[in-house]
Order: C-alpha cells, then sequence, then structure tokens
C-alpha cells in the first residue's frame, strides 16, 4: 500500500524533463496520470527513486486536428479523448475504445501517453493506434523522432523507447472508415480477454482497405497484416472474415491466466475479430 | 525522507501541509487534514471508496501523490454540503436506502455529484456506467442507482423552478 | 394531563413500529462521510503495527533478523513467536477447537500468515521497516488438494499436533484429517439408496471465496498504565466474544478491559474471529504503553482472513420413479486451510450443513463431513452462509437438479411434488432439525407465476431448436432455487461459542419525558439496527421509533451478547427486545393502574397508551407513564423503568424463498446476461421492508459474483492467484442486474414476534438460483454438472466440451 520515497520533480518544459532523465538514468521515470505506475509503486514492484511529474508541461497538452491529420498530446486523458468533439468526428474508433478502458475516475486521469509508451500487453491503445497507423513523436537528448506504432513494441514493457526519451505526442490520419473496438472483458476495469481493433474501407460492396490489431494475445500488441489483407477485396461474407479471423489467430501468442487457459483465448480472439469486423463492415 | 510543503484548496480552504512526496493523498487527507470521509477499501485502485474532486474530477485519492496534488483544488464529501444539513444527492440516498453500511458512501456520493455534473439527465444505463469505478458490497447497486435517478430528477425539476 | 385522541392509524403511524419502511437514522452521519470507522481513529501518541507475512505456502522459518528494521529511526519494536511465548500467546485457540499460530512459529502453513509485527511511529516507515526484516525460509512440500493432504504419503502440515489421534470433534483417521461429523442415519440411508428404483449420484464443489467486505480488519488497542484498564476498538462482529477472549489470553480481567466496535464498514462474516493482528496489537500497547493500531490491507485481507465455503460434496439421492425422493447421502470433504478456525457454534464443527435436506420431506437421510487440513488461509466459516447453510443449500438444490435430470422431468415439478407441505409443520427433518413454520407450495407457484415459468421453458425449448439450426449462438437458463435456511442460534442448550451460550440481550431504559434508549447485545455492520429494533420497540412499548435510541458495541455499556451473524439478531436480539419491551409495559400496566386508580386487570393496551376497558376516554399514554415512574411514589413499585431480557432462543428460525433467475449465455465467449431475476423471501414478520428488500439486493449481488466469477484460487505451490481486486471478481454497478423482490409471510410460532431474520437468504439462495440457470441452459445438450465460479472461460469449457463449437 506505502510505496518506497522517492525525490520528486516537476518541470515546466519537455526539455527540462529530458534533463533530469539524462541525469538519473535508470533511476528516474516518468510520471503522467498515474493509474498505471502509482499502483506498481505502491506493491513497490516498482521502485522510482526519481518520478519526473509531466503535468505542467503544456506542449504535451491538446487534440488538434487539422488537414486531416490527428496530433494528441501525451498528456490527454481518456476522458478528453472521449469528449472532443473534433476526436469523435475525425476517428471515432477513439471514443468507442477509451469508454472500454477501464472506469470513469481513472479515465479522468489516464492519459494516452501512460497507456501507449510503457509497453503494458494489456492496455488498449497501443493496439489500436498500430490500427491506425499511429506515428509516436519521441523527443530526448538529441532532440525528436518519430516511430510507427508498428515498429514500437518489441515485448512485454519492452519498446523502442530510449530510458531518456519522452513521448510527447500521438499522431494519425483522420478516417471516416468503417471502425470498430469490440473487447472482451470481465467486469469494467479489467484488461481485455481479447481485443480487436478494425478499420475498413468500402468502395460499391466490396472491402478496398482493412486494418486489423489485437490486444492482450501476445506480449505485445499485434497488428496482423494478413487478418486485413484477406479482407481486401472481397465483401467480407463469413468466409472472408473465416479467412481474416484465421490469419489473424496465426499471428497471436496468448497466455493463460486467471482470464482462462490458451484455447479459450484463441476462442475469444476469434469472436471479437469477427464482430469487429462485422460492426466496422455496418459502419463502413 | 525530505518532506515538501504541499499548498491545495481543500473544501474552500487553503491548506500548506508538509508532507513526503510519497505520501498518497488519500492519506494527506485523512490523516494531516482530518478529513475521514473518504475511504481506504484496496491498494489496487479498484474500489473507489477513496473518490474525491479534484480540478473538477472524479479522482481516487489513493492514486495521487501529495506531491502532485501541489496547486489543486480539492473537494471531499465534507465540502459538499453545509455541515449538519443533507444536500439533495444525500438525501435522496437517505429516501431510497441507497447505503447500508456506509463505506462505500462518501466516495459514491462524490462521484454521482460529477456524474450529475456531466450528465444531467442520466439514464439508468448511463447512471450503472458512470458508478462502476465505485465498489459496493452491501446493497446491490440497485438503490443506489435509484437513488441517484430521484436526486437528478429533483435538480432538475428545481433548475426548472429557478428559471 | 390526557392527550387529544387522534384516530387509531395516525398512532401507530407515528409509532413508525413494525411492517413501517423507517428511513434510517445512521444515514445522517453516513451520507456526509461523518461514520466513525476504525481506520478514522487517531489517539495522541498512536503507534502503528503490521506484519511481515511469509511469501511461501509452507516452509520453515530458519531465521528472522530484525537488526536493519529496528535501524530504522521510528521503528519501536518487532515481535516474533519467540517474544510473545513467554505470555503463551505466539498461538491462540480458535473458535473451532483447534489452535493457530499468531506469529510463525518454526514454520508457516499458508502464503500470508504472520511472521513478524513491526510497531512504528506512522504506517510509512512501517511499511518501510517491514521491507528490511530478513527471513530465511526453507521451503517445504505443499498440499493444495484436500483430497491428495489424505493420502499415506502426504506431508504432515501440524506437526504441532503429532502423535493427536484425536482432537476437539473426535477421533482423527490421518495426520492432516481433522474431524468427522456424522448425522443422520447411515445404515437406513445406505440401505435405501441400495434398494432405489433411482439414484442420482454428483459430485458437487462449492468453491472457495472470501466475504471481502469494502473495509478491512482492524483494532486500535489502548493500555492505560495508569488505570490499568485496556481499551479495544475493532472490527469485531461479536464484541463482548472478543472482551472474554482477550481476558483469557491475557490475564487481564474483564472489568478491566472494555470491547468497543465502532461503525464496521461491512462483516459478512469476515469480523467475527480473532485474528492475529488483534492480539499483536494488544500485546503491543500493553509492552509500549501507548495505542497501537493495525489495519490490514486488501491483499492481506483476501490472503490471511477467514474465507468462505471450499467444501466438495459428494451426494447421492434416491427416488420413487415417480420422482418421490426417498434418502439423501451426502459425504462432504471439507478443506479447512491450515488451521480450524471455522466459526461455528462449538458443537458444530461443520456448521449446520445437516439442513442439507432443505424444503423437501425426505425421509432418511445421512450426512458425513471429514474436515481436511491444507496449505491454505484458515476458516470456512463467513459470507452470509449462515454456519454452512449456503453449502447445504447449493448441495440439495443442485441435486434437485441431478436428479430431475435422471428422471427426464421438469425441475419445477420435482420440487412441488416433494415440499414439505404446510401442514407438516412443525416439521423434524430426517437430521433432527425442528423446522418452525413454512408454506413452501404457495410461495412456489407465486414464483413460478409471476416470471411466467411455463412460457418461459416454451421460450427455451424454441432457443434449443434455433440454436440447433444455427440460427443463434445464444441460449436460455432458467435457474431454480426454494431454499430453506436455518438461522437465530441458537438455544443456549446445544449452540454456544467458546462456551458463551448464544443467548443474545436487550436493555431498556425509559427517560422521564418519555424517550428511551436501548443497548444490546448485537453489532451492525450497515443491517440498520439502530433503525429497525427501535421499530420492534416502538410497536411493544408505545414511544415511536423517533424516540428511541439504540446503542450497540461498547461492552461497557451493553448487556453481554454474542453479536451480529448467522442473521441472528432479529431471531435472538429482536426477541430479547421484545420481551424486555414486554417488561417494560407490564411495568407500566402497573403504574396506570395507580394513576387511574383502577385494577391491573381493568387496563387493555391500546397502541401507545392503557386505556380503561369498556370507559376510553380514561387513559395513560406511555409519555405520562414515564413521567409518573420518577416522579410518583407508588406503594410496591420502584421508581424508574426500565428492563432487561436475555432471550434464549427455544429453536432457530427457519426463512425460506423461492428464486428463480432467467439468463441468456452466449455459448462462443461464455459470457452471460441476466434477463431477470425474481426473488421471494419469507422471513416471517417483516419489521422495515425497504430494509429487508436492501437486504436481498446485497446478498443477491455477493451471490452474483460467487457464482459468475469470483473465487480464491490457489496454483500447486499455494500462491494465491487472486490476491487484489483486479482478480477477485467483484461486481461493479454494469454487471449487476436489477432485482425483483416479492414476499410471503409466515411467522415463526416461537418468535415473540413471528420474525426470523433475512439478511443470509440472499446469499443461501442465491448462488444456486445463479448456478442453476447457468447449468440449465446446458441441460438439453447433456451438461449435469460443472463446478463455480461460472465465469466466461469455465462457461465456454462447458460448451466446448459438449462439442458445440464447430470451428467457426
Amino acid at each position: 500500500m506505502i510505496p518506497a520515497a522517492f525525490d520528486y520533480h516537476r518541470p515546466q518544459g519537455i526539455e527540462d524533463a529530458v534533463a533530469i532523465l539524462q541525469a538519473h538514468g535508470d533511476d528516474a521515470r516518468v510520471i503522467a496520470g498515474g493509474h498505471s505506475l502509482i499502483p506498481m509503486m505502491k506493491l513497490r514492484m516498482a521502485e522510482v527513486p526519481n518520478l519526473v511529474d509531466l503535468q505542467d508541461i503544456e506542449s504535451l497538452k491538446g487534440i488538434t486536428v487539422q488537414n486531416g491529420r490527428v496530433s494528441i498530446g501525451a498528456m490527454v486523458t481518456q476522458h478528453e479523448l472521449i469528449t472532443d468533439q473534433a476526436l469523435a468526428v475525425a476517428a471515432p474508433i477513439m471514443r468507442e475504445a477509451a469508454l472500454q478502458i477501464a472506469d470513469p475516475q481513472v479515465r479522468y486521469m489516464g492519459t494516452i501517453g501512460g497507456n501507449v509508451a510503457n509497453g503494458d500487453p494489456g492496455n488498449d491503445m497501443p493496439g489500436l493506434m498500430q490500427c491506425l497507423d499511429a506515428t509516436f513523436t519521441l523527443f530526448g537528448p538529441d532532440g525528436a523522432r518519430g516511430v510507427k506504432a508498428r515498429d514500437f513494441y518489441e515485448g512485454a514493457y519492452m519498446t523502442e523507447r530510449d530510458d531518456e526519451e519522452i513521448m510527447t505526442a500521438i499522431h494519425f490520419d483522420a478516417s471516416t472508415a468503417g471502425y470498430a473496438y469490440e473487447k472482451q472483458k470481465r467486469k469494467i476495469g479489467d484488461y481485455a480477454t481479447a481485443a480487436a481493433a478494425v478499420m475498413l474501407t468500402k468502395d460499391g460492396g466490396t472491402c478496398t482497405s482493412a486494418s486489423i490489431a489485437l490486444t492482450n494475445l501476445s506480449d505485445t500488441p499485434i497488428w496482423s497484416q494478413t487478418a486485413g489483407a484477406a479482407l481486401v477485396g472481397t465483401d467480407c461474407s463469413p468466409a472472408a472474415i473465416k479467412a481474416a479471423v484465421a490469419a489473424g489467430l496465426d499471428d497471436i501468442d496468448p497466455s493463460e491466466d486467471n482470464r482462462g487457459p490458451v484455447a479459450f483465448k484463441y476462442h475469444a480472439a476469434r469472436m471479437m475479430i469477427s464482430r469487429a469486423i462485422s460492426s466496422a463492415w455496418a459502419r463502413a | 525522507m525530505t518532506k515538501m510543503k504541499v499548498n491545495l484548496t481543500v473544501n474552500g480552504q487553503a491548506h500548506e501541509v508538509e508532507a513526503e512526496p510519497r505520501q498518497l493523498l488519500i492519506h494527506l487527507l485523512r490523516e494531516d487534514l482530518n478529513l475521514t470521509g473518504p475511504h481506504i477499501g484496496c491498494e489496487t485502485s479498484h474500489c473507489g471508496a477513496c473518490t474525491i474532486e479534484m480540478d473538477g474530477k472524479s479522482v481516487k485519492a489513493c492514486t495521487v501523490f501529495a506531491a502532485q496534488a501541489q496547486g489543486a483544488d480539492i473537494t471531499t464529501i465534507e465540502g459538499l454540503s453545509e455541515p449538519g444539513t443533507l444536500n439533495v444527492l444525500q438525501e435522496s440516498f437517505r429516501e431510497h436506502h441507497g447505503l447500508q453500511c456506509g463505506y462505500c458512501t462518501p466516495g459514491m456520493i462524490t462521484r454521482a455529484h460529477r456524474l450529475l455534473q456531466e450528465n444531467p439527465t442520466p439514464t439508468e444505463e448511463d447512471v450503472r456506467f458512470g458508478m462502476a469505478g465505485n465498489l459496493c458490497r452491501c446493497t446491490g447497486y440497485q438503490n443506489i442507482v435509484k437513488s441517484i435517478m430521484a436526486a437528478a430528477t429533483e435538480l432538475n425539476s428545481a433548475k426548472e423552478a429557478a428559471e | 394531563m390526557n392527550d387529544l385522541s387522534p384516530d387509531r392509524a395516525e398512532r401507530s403511524a407515528k409509532l413508525k413500529g413494525l411492517g413501517h419502511s423507517r428511513k434510517r437514522v445512521e444515514d445522517q452521519r453516513f451520507t456526509q462521510g461523518r461514520g466513525n470507522y476504525i481506520d478514522d481513529m487517531k489517539m495522541p501518541d498512536m503507534l502503528f503495527g503490521d506484519f511481515v507475512r511469509s511469501p511461501y505456502a509452507h516452509a520453515r522459518v530458519k531465521s528472522i533478523n530484525t537488526d536493519k528494521a529496528m535501524a530504522l529511526p521510528g521503528v519501536i519494536a518487532v515481535l516474533t513467536a519467540k517474544d510473545l511465548e513467554p505470555l503463551s500467546l505466539h498461538w491462540m485457540p480458535t473458535l473451532a477447537g483447534d489452535k493457530q499460530m499468531v506469529l510463525a512459529d518454526g514454520k508457516v502453513l499458508f502464503q500470508g500468515q504472520e511472521v513478524a509485527f513491526v510497531i512504528a511511529e506512522d504506517r510509512y516507515i512501517n511499511a518501510d521497516a517491514i521491507e528490511l526484516v530478513e527471513v530465511e525460509y526453507e521451503e517445504l512440500p505443499v498440499i493444495t488438494d484436500p483430497f491428495k493432504a489424505l493420502e499415506p504419503d502426504a506431508v504432515v502440515l501440524r506437526e504441532d499436533l503429532a502423535g493427536q489421534t484425536s482432537g476437539a470433534h473426535g477421533e482423527r483417521k490421518h495426520h492432516n484429517h481433522i474431524f468427522l461429523w456424522e448425522a443422520g442415519d447411515k445404515a437406513a440411508t445406505e440401505q435405501v439408496i441400495d434398494t432405489a428404483d433411482v439414484v442420482a449420484e454428483e459430485m458437487v464443489y462449492y468453491h472457495r471465496t472470501h466475504p471481502c467486505p469494502l473495509e478491512t480488519c482492524g483494532t486500535v488497542a489502548s493500555m492505560d498504565k495508569v488505570t490499568g484498564k485496556l481499551t479495544v476498538w475493532g472490527t469485531f462482529q461479536a464484541p463482548h466474544v472478543v472482551r472474554t477472549v482477550a481476558s483469557l489470553l491475557s490475564g487481564i480481567e474483564e472489568h478491566n478491559i472494555r470491547v468497543v466496535s465502532p461503525d464496521i464498514g461491512g462483516g459478512f462474516g469476515n469480523k467475527v474471529g480473532v485474528y492475529p493482528g488483534y492480539v499483536c496489537a494488544i500485546v503491543a500497547t500493553i509492552v509500549t504503553g501507548k495505542p497501537v493500531k493495525w489495519i490490514e490491507d486488501r491483499m492481506d485481507n483476501l490472503m490471511a482472513t477467514a474465507f468462505a465455503r471450499d467444501y466438495w460434496m459428494k451426494g447421492k439421492i434416491a427416488a420413487t420413479k415417480d420422482g418421490k425422493i426417498t434418502g439423501l447421502h451426502c459425504e462432504v470433504t471439507a478443506d479447512h486451510g491450515a488451521f480450524d478456525a471455522c466459526a461455528d457454534p462449538t458443537k458444530f464443527p461443520a456448521g449446520f450443513m445437516n439442513i442439507c435436506t432443505g424444503s423437501y420431506d425426505i425421509p432418511v437421510a445421512y450426512l458425513g463431513v471429514d474436515g481436511v487440513y491444507t496449505n491454505k488461509a484458515p476458516g470456512g466459516v463467513a459470507y452470509r452462509c449462515s454456519f454452512r447453510v449456503t453449502e447445504a443449500a447449493y448441495f440439495i438444490e443442485r441435486m434437485l437438479e441431478v436428479l430431475a435430470i435422471e428422471l427426464n422431468m421438469d425441475a419445477a415439478e420435482l420440487r412441488a411434488k416433494n415440499f414439505i407441505r404446510k401442514e407438516q409443520f412443525p416439521y423434524t427433518s430426517a437430521m433432527g432439525w425442528e423446522y418452525d413454520s413454512g408454506d413452501y407450495h404457495t410461495a412456489w407457484d407465486k414464483a413460478l407465476k409471476a416470471v411466467g415459468y411455463d412460457a418461459l421453458r416454451v421460450e427455451q425449448a424454441e432457443r434449443v431448436e434455433a440454436f440447433k439450426r444455427g440460427e443463434t449462438r445464444k441460449l436460455i437458463g432458467i435457474g431454480l432455487t426454494h431454499f430453506t435456511e436455518i438461522v437465530g442460534a441458537g438455544p443456549v442448550k446445544n449452540c454456544d461459542i467458546l462456551g458463551m451460550g448464544m443467548f443474545d440481550s436487550c436493555e431498556i431504559r425509559i427517560h422521564p419525558t418519555g424517550s428511551a434508549i436501548a443497548r444490546l447485545g448485537t453489532i451492525s455492520q450497515g443491517q440498520g439496527h439502530a433503525t429497525t429494533f427501535a421499530q420492534i420497540m416502538a410497536s411493544e412499548i408505545g414511544i415511536s421509533a423517533d424516540s428511541i435510541t439504540i446503542e450497540e458495541g461498547d461492552t461497557d455499556t451493553a448487556p453481554y451478547g454474542l453479536g451480529t451473524y448467522g442473521s441472528r439478531s432479529t431471531p435472538v436480539a429482536g426477541a430479547a427486545t421484545a420481551m424486555a419491551g414486554r417488561k417494560i409495559r407490564a411495568k407500566a400496566q402497573m403504574i396506570a393502574a395507580y394513576l387511574l386508580e383502577v385494577h391491573d386487570g381493568d387496563l387493555e393496551w391500546d397502541i401507545d397508551r392503557f386505556v380503561v376497558k369498556g370507559a376510553p376516554e380514561q387513559f395513560k399514554t406511555m409519555t405520562e407513564i414515564a413521567y409518573a415512574a420518577y416522579n410518583q411514589a407508588i406503594p410496591g413499585v420502584e421508581p424508574g423503568l426500565e428492563a432487561v431480557s436475555y432471550y434464549d432462543p427455544p429453536n432457530m428460525t427457519y426463512p425460506f424463498g423461492a428464486y428463480i433467475c432467467v439468463m441468456e449465455i452466449d455459448v462462443d465467449t461464455g459470457t452471460h446476461e441476466i434477463r431477470q431475476f425474481y426473488a421471494l423471501d419469507d422471513c416471517g414478520t417483516r419489521i422495515n421492508p425497504m430494509v429487508i428488500e436492501g437486504q436481498v439486493h446485497g446478498g443477491l449481488t455477493e451471490a452474483l459474483a460467487i457464482a459468475m466469477g469470483q473465487e480464491i484460487a490457489y496454483d500447486e505451490i499455494g500462491n494465491v492467484k487472486t490476491g487484489t481486486l483486479m482478480d477477485f471478481f467483484i461486481p461493479t454497478a454494469w454487471e449487476t442486474p436489477t432485482y425483483t423482490t416479492d414476499f410471503t409471510e409466515t411467522p415463526s410460532p416461537h418468535h415473540p414476534i413471528g420474525a426470523k431474520g433475512v439478511g443470509e437468504s440472499p446469499n443461501v439462495g442465491g448462488v444456486p438460483a445463479f448456478s442453476n440457470a447457468v447449468h440449465d441452459a446446458f441441460r438439453p445438450f447433456g451438461l449435469r454438472q460443472a463446478h463455480m465460479p461460472h465465469d466466461h472461460w469455465r462457461i465456454w469449457k462447458i460448451g466446448n466440451d459438449l462439442g458445440l463449437h464447430d470451428d467457426v
């Protein structure tokens, strides 16, 4: 219940934040909304001698939609993702997914950056970002660079981000594609037993593009190129969906946990993928 | 274990508290400021018994460090009504038996207060979804939902009457 | 001075007595966040204590090094078993005739067991100090399976019991065996089963779970070295028993111990027993002379305090071809964990499991319960169970379903065919319980009609066909339950807790200006006693409930009682309240007679006053009588107006109910949706309908949790897999359905106001209703029994095992 003691830093700008990370190396971590990190610290599963609070850094806030491009500051909360009107038009899948994350109180504090940056395979946003082909901006001692979500995740809690880099923003294209985020969970607040994010476009009854990503079914989010490809050129008939599902299942490697054994996870994945495709198709 | 000064406003009053950065906001409120309304029911941020209002948001005070609360404007259950009197929500909980042991109640009412600001005319489904961050073991939620719906009706008709 | 006389209905309404949905007096403080729970307490110089706990389920403790912890500024002391041994407190007696370690004495026997108690100036220093205590363990083989525990070469868990071939409850047949408790007639039952037309046999498992009240357990203990008085505040469902136990353990006489239960944030049986935390806090305050607080974390609570259930129940039920039950055989393997700390009445090591004949007229029956030690937390009797009635009801309601399958019969019809009939009450069961009253057929018919049972079965059959045609992947389950409870422990002649007979008490004092205070031996943890017991009194003595203060929980002022659990408050303390009220009224009658200058016998009681028979304009209200009690010198009558009753109930009470759950199940995802839940409860006389409804909602939701996902699960080496609220399933408002509650009212003939108690009924009846719905959905495809909890993956597995998942 009680975390270990730490030194607290609250920088006012991103360069200051990076400087603190540089000064302390492994002994420093950033805190965004805190609703992943603080529970870990309270259980003493994460030791953070230097905590760097990002809440005062203005450049990390805000959602803009401009010229068909959506930019979301890393410190934007789930609540803000849900209530932002421009985002609702530009990428309605964000709202649909955010409403299925955690509970109202956690959504007030939890940030997209926090959900996306630490490599927790249970989080919902990483798979969604891969589905949207998002790019993450990382800022470090050598300045800013962009990394595609589809290239960002290496393993559980292991990402492309260097220790001294901070994720500052997430960018993706606005879209009128059909969309769906289907998540099976044991109760509100739980991580996914299995979840699928699907975006697809339709032209005269034929699927012209499809992007499918899967959550909590491996030690990283899985963007299944073959699952999406299996839908392109089809009319998303049951046979096509079956093929997409099979391709998606080929790419995942779920583990057994309290939610169930591996066979069940495969089955849940199957259901989430097929239902997400059907919903997205109906909306396309 | 060096302490820092934390300045925050709680229930309309400014406070300066000496706290370790790691001190949890729930402990600062309960121990340093003697506001024992918000309660502790778990250590994994699930139960919501510690729910307060911070800067217009429903927040679990067990998942915020004192240091993070520097400059914050906080309302606890104690600040939601005049001492000794019950506000509309509290009266509604009493009228509709929305509590039994009372332990989840401060968090419930504090969250319900914000819920009704977010959505003054919620459906029953909206209320169940909006209150899903607060666990209760005694009531089975049914009368809590009833209490909140009734309070919403009362607040809305009072607003209409005023207009 | 005579009041004007308003009409009788108005006078009655003003009392807010029996039957009134009186709003609760507790709510005033709770809604404002002004409750007074144990962790709200602050005392000058108060220290904080907490435990170093074992990460291992079975291990020797080779060494404990406290040097680093003691070196931390602000740490006062670290207690180990060595420190408690000179006080003989390193072990303590349990409520079940066993003993348990207070702190690890040479070994640990379950994950989370208390190893050392650190005392520090505040909880933050305490948490740091706990990390600095160095314990060296040597792991031992772990037993988490009670059947494996009884194998000949199973490792010895309780080395302290080596060589003891008998325990508190008779012979021990194996080093990991605790007791065999039997009831009924074994030979006759086996005979019936061997010769029956039809026998249905099944292993019914009621899995391990935990009451998980929202407030964890805790205490503040304060020894006043000047007065020599020990005061202990805590989360105690039985404060007087705690005082007596504290006296026996500490050697301090009871008059120098004051135990106080303040507001308690839910008990559900989790807060009945005495925990190492209480003992260590008491030792710590005696040693330091300062108040010491112990409050456990949620993980501590789930891992180390009184769990519930864990009963493997092997059943055989015999019947005629037409479905008349002729015998019931039940063998239970009871997993008690490392110490038998079950909170049962002394003579009932398996509680009232022998109510397992349920609502049915079964002529012969046998029950045998083998208690077994394993490497798990101690406990077993908790969580709205009425002393194992939850297990008994689940068992019989599942056996009825299995028998219905065997007979190819409708399960509602099978039940109706076998109910104890109204004319048979009082009914003595084959296990020896005398059920006080019941009208099962009326309740059952009402329930079936309310849900439109016949139409539901038609809809269900159509759905099965649609499923087979591939048109839908959802099945409908109709979960039936008719349960009979046994509560109100209990008659002193056979019910005691550690030797204290299970009576209860009420002491009433009327004030001169007509209001009153009453103190009881029970303690509310949310049941609303301050509101409802005033209602009982109001109806007895004619003073408005709004003018009556009810106090509980302070052993310095409250008469001795056995506390609140097992739905006993209304049956026992409620009876004491009525009886004390009648003593008040008897004296009031004499005073009224004196004031009205008539003979006692010339008066009759009318709601709130004594009236002269045949002369209604001559009366004295209770208010006037109260004043006179302090103001008048009445020959032969002492001044004042007070009474006390210690009530020894002549019998238990037997509430009952009919619950029906209609559930939709998604065969592919294993998810469920509750379409409808109808709960009819008969708790006899209904004191406060609003409070009863609240109890039912709450108990049903705990039942929902238990049936549909909640468990205390262990892996093979005794690690707790569900030790936080991430995995220990507590439904939110979203997962919880809207319930329809209903009632019938069959008073208890032996209770002064006919009331039976209701708190636990919804958990007793709820679990079988939810579980039977799941089973019923798959019955057409051949399912007989699938163990709870029915979480998504287990429901999916049912479908999978039945071949219902073609490869999509």
